[in-house]
């Protein structure tokens, strides 16, 4: 990832999130990125408060709903620092799978009539056979893709259980492609359940071990995410703003020199009772 | 003996009873998918829910609701997960009957708003969090039924910013906009059920909760609102309902 950049990020909000890789991105002080992604979470508020994006292009951004508007999204955007494109949820996915397919734009019945059309100088298009008017939802390539997956083999081969979100269209949009994964499996194991792959290794340029690399949001199936430490993330925005999310850096990006010493923050006990969660929920 | 209920319990037995059995919705988190819920345990057992994360399906384990559109526990027992753009896709070939969303803001026509308040959008007063998967579902869904508490700040003659929209400038516009089908049926409020007016699409009362009168309505509302040849008083909310509904959320979480 350099400097300038458009990153898209995998998963949706809090779940798959590649976090150890945004961390890192963060950890080598990288500037003025673009960060694409269909719902943001806090990784937007930590990109923001370190000065690494100068613009998101999303279809929405805070936290949840128990934590209200996300007052970094607020200070940031409202103040000018940072730009903030704004498209459908739906949209977005297209732009995606434009770039995917390797066409300019797709054909859509959505943000017609919208004050989203209009801010984002979406264009309207006449099918030729029919006459109907629809949107062109333009294509969007990032530079790179950071991706998490359950297991991958060590070409890449990416396999991804529960909801797919949009990482298979990003990986195929994306210029560079870095997938991160809970597990390395052997080549054997992905040649056994080849309909599991979600990203082929073809369009993967490197591949990283990361257990818990989404923590402390939620990778399907293997940890739930961590509502306890949103909450006291978030109480520690409404008590001191930015300089609250600039002290959580400090403490768990620019501090803890790797990802293992990243996770004993949070401490075995916590990851064991959040992979007993997911267990209950979709064992 | 008078049973009693909060506001967000309101809304969502009212929200729950305008959904018919064997039918699909798109539903949100908090009190949409309550109301869903509700439906499904209660009169709709074949009523498939539909959830932004690319979830078909599911069946919410009670103490254990989402709070986001894309968990697990939005997904539990989940009967296909297509991914979020394929849902959509399905919503835009027209295989969702209903649309639930909430707003920040909802105007005379039914346009919402969740992007930002204040009349510039470039420099806004409030940037809220944006439209998700909202203007979609507006967009797409064979019929919206928006649920909102009923306050005169978010019942505005014309919302700051189309985020989502309803019948836009009213009658036609919506189809001279390119959207085919759809269009905002109702709004499910704390005080009453609102409809739109056949000719200029502008809101109208339908029916009000026991108690509500039209005065009421009034001095909530931020615009001229219209009455129906006959407006209807709501059956209030059973005991049979509360139940369900406090048994689904145990925790009080989203029932406020």
């Amino acid at each position: 990832v350099k400097d300038g950049d458009i990153v898209a990020a995998g998963g949706c909000l809090f779940t798959r999130t590649p976090l150890a890789l945004v961390r890192e991105i963060l950890r080598q002080r990288r500037q003025g990125l673009t960060l694409v992604r269909n719902l943001m979470c806090y990784e937007g508020e930590w990109m923001m408060v370190a000065g690494a994006v100068e613009r998101v292009i999303t279809s929405w951004m805070s936290i949840g709903l128990p934590w209200g508007v996300s007052r970094i999204l607020r200070e940031h955007v409202e103040g000018g620092k940072v730009a903030f494109e704004e498209w459908s949820h739906l949209a977005l996915g297209l732009r995606l799978r434009a770039a995917a397919m390797g066409v300019p734009f797709l054909p859509s019945l959505t943000m017609l009539g919208s004050d989203l059309a209009r801010v984002e100088q979406l264009r309207t298009v006449q099918d030729p056979y029919t006459g109907q008017c629809l949107a062109a939802v333009p294509a969007l390539c990032p530079d790179v893709a950071l991706l998490h997956v359950h297991r991958a083999d060590v070409f890449g081969n990416g396999q991804i259980d529960g909801y797919p979100h949009m990482d298979a269209d990003m990986a195929r949009a994306a210029t560079t492609v870095i997938v991160t994964t809970e597990e390395i499996v052997l080549e054997e194991e992905i040649r056994r359940h080849p309909d599991r792959t979600v990203v082929p290794g073809v369009l993967v340029d490197a591949v990283v071990h990361v257990p818990f690399g989404s923590f402390p949001h939620e990778c399907y199936g293997l940890y739930e995410a961590d509502y306890d430490h949103f909450g006291q993330y978030t109480e520690g925005i409404v008590a001191r703003g930015s300089a609250s999310v600039a002290a959580y850096l400090d403490r768990h990006v620019y501090g803890p020199p790797t990802w293992t010493d990243y996770l004993d923050l949070f401490g075995g006990e916590r990851l064991a009772r959040q992979a007993r969660l997911a267990r209950e929920l979709t064992g | 003996m008078t049973a009693t209920w909060s506001a967000s319990e309101l809304l969502a037995v009212m929200g729950a009873r305008q959904l018919q059995d064997d039918t699909t919705c798109f539903v949100g988190v908090g009190v949409p998918l309550l109301a869903a819920a509700l439906a499904q345990q209660r009169h709709a057992p074949r009523l498939t829910m539909v959830i932004e994360g690319g979830i078909i399906g599911p069946q919410i384990k009670p103490g254990r609701l989402p709070i986001s559109t894309n968990e697990m526990r939005a997904a539990h027992r989940a009967t296909a997960l297509p991914g979020i753009t394929d849902l959509f896709l399905l919503a835009q070939r027209g295989f969702l009957d209903y649309g639930f969303m909430g707003g920040a803001q909802v105007d005379q026509h039914g346009n919402v708003n969740t992007s930002v308040l204040g009349p510039d959008y470039w420099h806004p007063k409030v940037r809220l969090p944006g439209s998700g998967g909202a203007n979609d579902i507006a967009s797409l869904c064979r019929e919206v039924i928006i649920l909102t508490p009923h306050e005169r700040r978010r019942f505005v003659p014309r919302v700051d910013f189309v985020t989502s929209p309803g019948w836009l400038e009213g009658d036609g516009s919506r189809e001279r906009a390119g959207l085919r089908f759809g269009g905002v049926s109702r709004v499910v409020t704390t005080l009453g059920v609102f409809g739109f007016h056949p000719g200029s699409r502008r809101m109208q009362a339908e029916a009000l909760h026991p108690g509500v009168s039209m005065d009421t309505v009034r001095e909530h509302t931020g615009f001229e609102i219209l009455e129906a040849s006959r407006i209807e008083e709501t059956q209030p909310p059973t005991s049979e309902e509360l139940e369900i509904l406090r048994a689904i959320d145990p925790d009080r979480r989203f029932l406020t």
